[in-house]
């Protein structure tokens, strides 16, 4: 059987152009995949512990929805988009503006977080320990901010590289994969938002 | 059927004088109602199964048997080379798919019959709770009704280790309600002849039920793994006649019984024991050893030396094994949560005779 | 990144491959090549490599266990060393042993399989190998670090499934349940980083003309396979995230003191430990997919559906999980669908055996040391199903559940399904990866050994489960009718590793003596065969274009190749 080995195997087939998903894509699809089942388990978690805390204090005593957060996070989303349209344009300095905008709504957010539980942990006194509300709660809007965090980190790269001139055309589909990345993590927000500010309000 | 297996002679020690031991906890011979429903569907799954064993490895054996390549002449040309076939495959999906729905059916019954059956409310309540690693077992009678109507329980006596249940029969005129619940971590109560297991789990109440058709000692284990000393977490269930039940358990609710005087051993054991921290753990109704808080934390000793044996069913109540385990309970159960209490010798005398006379 | 452009076939490289005893490397260099090397077939004979060793150690401490259990009221072992060892044990055979070698599978043969030079990310690939390097010594170390600060406790005692809150700080002192906990959570980042490079490899890296209904049966296995792994590993790795913020945070998630919930750590424990059976016992399916048909000189029977039955059985074991809980108290219409859900299993699983079976049908069946594993791997997972199909009757289950008869059942799996098949796998690709074949004579021992020695072990475990021998006591009465199974389980163990042992030297003996292999030694048909063995580090000289399952097949018959039938 060795005359056949080293042959290269190929046949003349019709000549159809061969062109898998890109790796990229189809990388960034699974890790998606694999976070949101992350993500799904603190969400349970959070469901099946609402109403079940011994003591307080309980969500409807001190969430508030929060209106300004969700605003920026959610419109970074758009900001984003607009940011990547001027990219394909070839305007940098739209696409700068933009993607800076980009930014600072999702910093605002952070900083938005960070002072609610400065709220609920320096005035209603609830940390992760005090009942399995709190227990719940910080752990799944803390697992989705440090998601927030990462995707800064992942925006401010793409931002200073381009500011130095190091971002070339080969790298807009790391761009493109960021801004997936960034999409996500609004839409992870977005069921956060339902099921801790709306589902859980009155517990 | 299948109770052969258990050929190995047994060789337990006897625990309770007048009843039979049944150290073999086959599940295949069961004596009690959910055990033999259990049993009954059992025995369909596992002879629906030893039938496709038997018909798939006859299909194994022949293909290996018929379809053997002779030798490196015949390897020369490759035989036809067949990619599949829509109705054999569509055979071998629809097939076992009927068969699926069999099993279904007899699994969905079975569970039905078994876990929604409705005790009567005369039937004996128990609440089992777990302990690493012993049973704390409270007797339970109704006190009244609550304004729904319903009958509220409250603690009749209390007992650990070894549960007392009267007989019962086919028709289940004298059935068991266990009440299960644990303090610490999960165990899971298994007497294989009387019922299946179901779990003791902590921040959650489960429920089984037992009505044995015959007397006797019946053994089993916790099945769950419960720390250090799972494998010694045994269970005793002393299946007794409701004329000795009643004796019993009149027996567990007497007060507690004083040292006769002249047992000067026994009466200086009874001031050992309440000099020394045992009363932190363990209670004997009606004295001031009423364990942490009332609550408990070891087993109730009040009738301590009317059970057969101790740290939950390792060994016999003897003179000797008491105070081999007062020495150093650690000796005989690695990993116990007593304490060695260092006591003397004397001590350790006096208060193994005083805990001999808590008949 | 360092993979754009494996893809196309620009490269005109005219390097001869090394074969093993060629090179004259020293030590150094040796092993500075293992640790900064991103290519995938050293990646994989790492994994697969450092598994077996993790083999060894596991399975000492298997016959320690089985020593202490030979006979009752033994004092071998101490009640925490037995309980350390049976989780030391558990959790080393499934995440140390069984995922690493089936990761080492997928990293050696998947590229070649597809006509790739390399998996999609290598870089993530080699990351992925040394998280589960560093891992599995962090969780042994806990052996020195265990106790802590507080002196209690050594290597993890709670039991590779860990139940809360018997890993809480009050029940589970000192440090041991933390490097059980910390340990799985970074190999589990491994783990999700090997999968996902898998999927990519496999979607976008595949040969010209592959389409995915070419792609060889084990390419789709392990496809398969990947997707539960970055579905069912995070499951796992929340839970023990929560577990760490209960013991460091004083979180209540599974503090039953405070209204947490001891069942919610089993229920995310089995969403992840189901899968992973699956995660566990597909890869087999896998071997068995490419070893029976070559064996059999057929191609595989019912390639389309044993595709089906893949994706029917992965996506099947995501709703089946609670079928280890039928014992904590659910409710009856709880009990009712998991117990559906579980036999409903059965169905696609039936299918593949009676497909392997219709492979051999009709064919000139070669019996060689990968298809005697195969065919032993046939009759045992039928067992193994089987036995999986009793314990799905709910009713039954509450007897059997936690008792030997599980563990004979899971034994039946993952030695005689997935261990078998990892053999036959070293069989038949060892001549690939080294250019030797093993020693038959060597192999033939081993096989009857091994084989003889496991059933020895693991059926008497089915009847000690039946007479109510519960699992992972470390010690037991007299006079429970349990002492003639115990001994001859514990008897077994001398086979079964007089059966490693000799495999074990087969391995080495063979590196250096064994016969030389040739490139194709056993007439196969994938791609892997259409390369040197071993192969070079760029795998093909020019990148491979198929047009049937069977590249090799339509070569070698030019007048009558597949393409014309699929």
């Amino acid at each position: 059987m060795d005359q056949f080995i080293n042959q290269p195997v190929s046949f003349a087939e019709e000549e159809r152009p061969w062109r898998p998903p890109s790796l990229r894509k189809v990388g960034m699809l699974c890790l998606i995949t694999t976070e949101t089942a992350l993500f799904s388990i603190f969400v349970v978690a959070y469901l099946f512990y609402m109403g079940k805390s011994l003591n307080g204090p309980y969500p409807h005593e001190i969430l508030a929805f929060p209106w300004s957060g969700s605003i920026a996070l959610i419109g970074s989303s758009f900001t984003l988009h607009a940011a990547e349209w001027f990219l394909k344009k070839g305007n940098r300095a739209m696409f700068h503006l933009w993607w800076f905008i980009t930014i600072a709504m999702g910093a605002y957010f952070l900083y938005f977080t960070g002072h609610e539980w400065y709220e609920f942990i320096y005035h209603h006194h609830l940390t992760i320990s005090t009942n399995v509300f709190g227990s719940t709660f910080y752990s799944l809007v803390g697992l989705h901010a440090s998601h927030v965090v990462v995707g800064l980190i992942l925006l401010s790269i793409i931002l200073i590289s381009s500011l130095r001139g190091k971002l070339h055309h080969d790298h807009h589909e790391h761009v493109e994969m960021i801004g997936w990345y960034w999409h996500f993590v609004d839409a992870v927000w977005i069921v956060v938002l339902t099921v801790v500010y709306i589902l859980s309000a009155h517990y | 059927m299948l109770a052969a297996l258990a050929w190995f002679a047994p060789t337990i020690s006897t625990l309770a004088a007048n009843d039979p031991i049944r150290p073999i906890a086959n599940m295949f011979d069961p004596l009690g109602t959910p055990a033999k429903m259990i049993h009954d569907s059992s025995i369909l799954v596992s002879i629906i199964c030893l039938v496709i064993f038997i018909v798939v490895t006859a299909m194994l054996v022949y293909v290996v048997i018929k379809f053997p390549s002779k030798g490196a002449e015949d390897e020369k040309k490759e035989p036809p080379q067949v990619y599949g076939s829509s109705q054999i495959e569509l055979a071998w999906t629809v097939i076992p798919i009927l068969i699926t729905i069999v099993l279904i059916l007899v699994t969905t019954r079975t569970i039905g019959e078994i876990q929604d059956k409705k005790l009567p409310n005369e039937a004996l309540r128990v609440r089992v709770i777990g302990h690493q690693w012993w049973w704390e077992l409270e007797y339970l009678k109704q006190d009244g009704v609550d304004k729904d109507g319903k009958p509220v329980w409250k603690r009749d006596f209390i007992t650990a280790n070894e549960l007392h249940i009267p007989v019962s029969d086919r028709n289940s005129t004298r059935p068991t309600q266990l009440i299960l619940e644990s303090v610490d971590v999960i165990h899971s109560y298994w007497v294989p002849q009387l019922n299946g297991k179901t779990d003791v789990v902590p921040n959650r109440t489960n429920h089984m039920w037992l009505d044995p058709w015959e007397t006797g000692t019946y053994l089993g284990n916790c099945a769950e793994y419960c720390g250090t000393q799972h494998a010694n977490m045994l269970i005793r269930v002393i299946v007794q006649t409701p004329e000795d039940f009643e004796k019993w358990c009149a027996a567990q609710r007497a007060s507690v019984v004083e040292p006769p005087v002249g047992d000067a051993l026994a009466v200086a054991g009874k001031k050992d024991y309440f000099a020394n921290s045992c009363v932190s753990c363990h209670s004997i109704a009606g004295t001031v050893s009423r364990g942490v808080e009332g609550g408990v934390f070891g087993p109730d000793l009040t009738h301590f030396a009317s059970r057969a044996s101790f740290a939950s069913g390792m060994a016999p109540i003897t003179l000797d094994n008491i105070r081999d385990w007062l020495r150093d309970p650690h000796h005989l159960k690695p990993g116990v949560l007593m304490p060695n209490m260092q006591l003397t010798d004397t001590e350790v005398d006096q208060i193994a005779a005083y805990l001999m006379t808590l008949k | 990144m360092a993979h754009g452009s494996s893809t196309t076939p620009e490269d005109d490289f005219v390097i001869t491959p090394t074969r093993p005893g060629e090179e004259k490397g020293s030590w150094s260099s040796v092993i500075q090549d293992l640790l900064f090397t991103v290519d995938h077939k050293k990646l994989g004979l790492m994994y697969i490599g450092s598994g077996l060793i993790f083999f060894v150690i596991a399975g000492l401490m298997a016959a320690a266990i089985r020593l202490q259990l030979a006979i009752p009221n033994a004092h071998f072992l101490e009640p925490d060393v037995f309980n350390r060892f049976f989780t030391m044990h558990g959790t080393a055979m499934v995440f140390l042993v069984g995922m690493p070698i089936i990761f080492g599978m997928a990293n050696y043969l998947v590229p070649l399989m597809v006509g790739a030079r390399d998996m999609a990310f290598p870089r993530l690939n080699a990351f992925g190998f040394w998280m589960f390097f560093f891992s599995a010594w962090f969780l042994y170390f806990s052996y020195f670090a265990g106790p802590g600060l507080y002196n209690a406790g050594s290597a993890p005692d709670v039991g590779w499934f860990a139940y809360s809150p018997l890993t809480s700080k009050a029940f589970s002192r000192g440090h041991s349940s933390d490097y059980w906990t910390l340990a799985l959570l970074a190999s589990g980042v491994g783990s999700i980083a090997t999968a996902i490079n898998i999927i990519v490899t496999t979607i976008s890296l595949r040969c010209k003309g592959m389409t995915l209904g070419r792609m060889p049966l084990f390419v789709w296995t392990f496809l398969v396979v990947a997707f539960l792994v970055i579905i069912a590993i995070p499951p796992l790795s929340a839970c023990q995230i929560m577990l760490l913020l209960d013991r460091y945070l004083g979180a209540k998630f599974f503090d039953t003191q405070a209204g947490g919930s001891a069942v919610l750590w089993q229920h995310f424990f089995w969403i992840f430990g189901h899968p992973e059976v699956y995660i566990l016992i597909l890869p087999g399916f896998a071997a068995m997919n490419e070893i029976v048909p070559v064996f059999s000189r057929k191609p595989i029977f019912g390639y389309p559906i044993m595709v089906g039955a893949n994706v029917m059985i992965a996506f099947i074991s995501l709703g089946v999980w609670a079928h280890h809980m039928f014992t904590v108290g659910m409710t009856s219409l709880g009990n009712s669908f998991f117990a559906i859900s579980t036999m409903l299993v059965a169905v696609p699983t039936g299918i593949k055996i009676f497909n392997w079976i219709g492979t051999m049908y009709g064919g000139k069946i070669r019996f060689e040391l990968p298809m005697l594993f195969c065919i032993a791997f046939l009759f045992q997972f039928l067992i193994a199903g089987l036995t999986g199909v009793m314990l799905s009757v709910a009713p039954f289950d509450w007897q059997l559940s936690d008792s030997y008869f599980v563990v004979a059942h899971f034994h039946y799996v993952l030695i005689g399904g997935l261990l078998f098949t990892i053999f036959a796998t070293i069989y038949f690709w060892y001549p690939k990866c080294f250019g030797r074949m093993l020693s038959h004579k060597l192999g033939m021992w081993h096989f009857w050994l091994f084989t003889i020695g496991f059933h020895v072990t693991f059926f008497p475990q089915h009847i000690s489960g039946f007479l109510g021998m519960p699992r992972r006591i470390y010690t037991y009465e007299a006079g429970r009718g349990w002492e003639i199974w115990n001994m001859m389980s514990s008897l077994g163990v001398i086979l079964q590793a007089a059966g490693i042992l000799i495999f074990v030297w087969n391995l080495i003996y063979s590196y250096r003596k064994g016969k030389i292999a040739g490139d194709d030694p056993w007439d196969a048909w994938t791609l892997e065969w259409a390369t040197t063995s071993p192969p070079p580090d760029y795998n093909f000289e020019k990148t491979p274009e198929v047009r049937s399952r069977r590249p090799l097949w339509d070569l070698k018959h030019p007048d009558d190749p597949d393409w014309k039938y699929e």
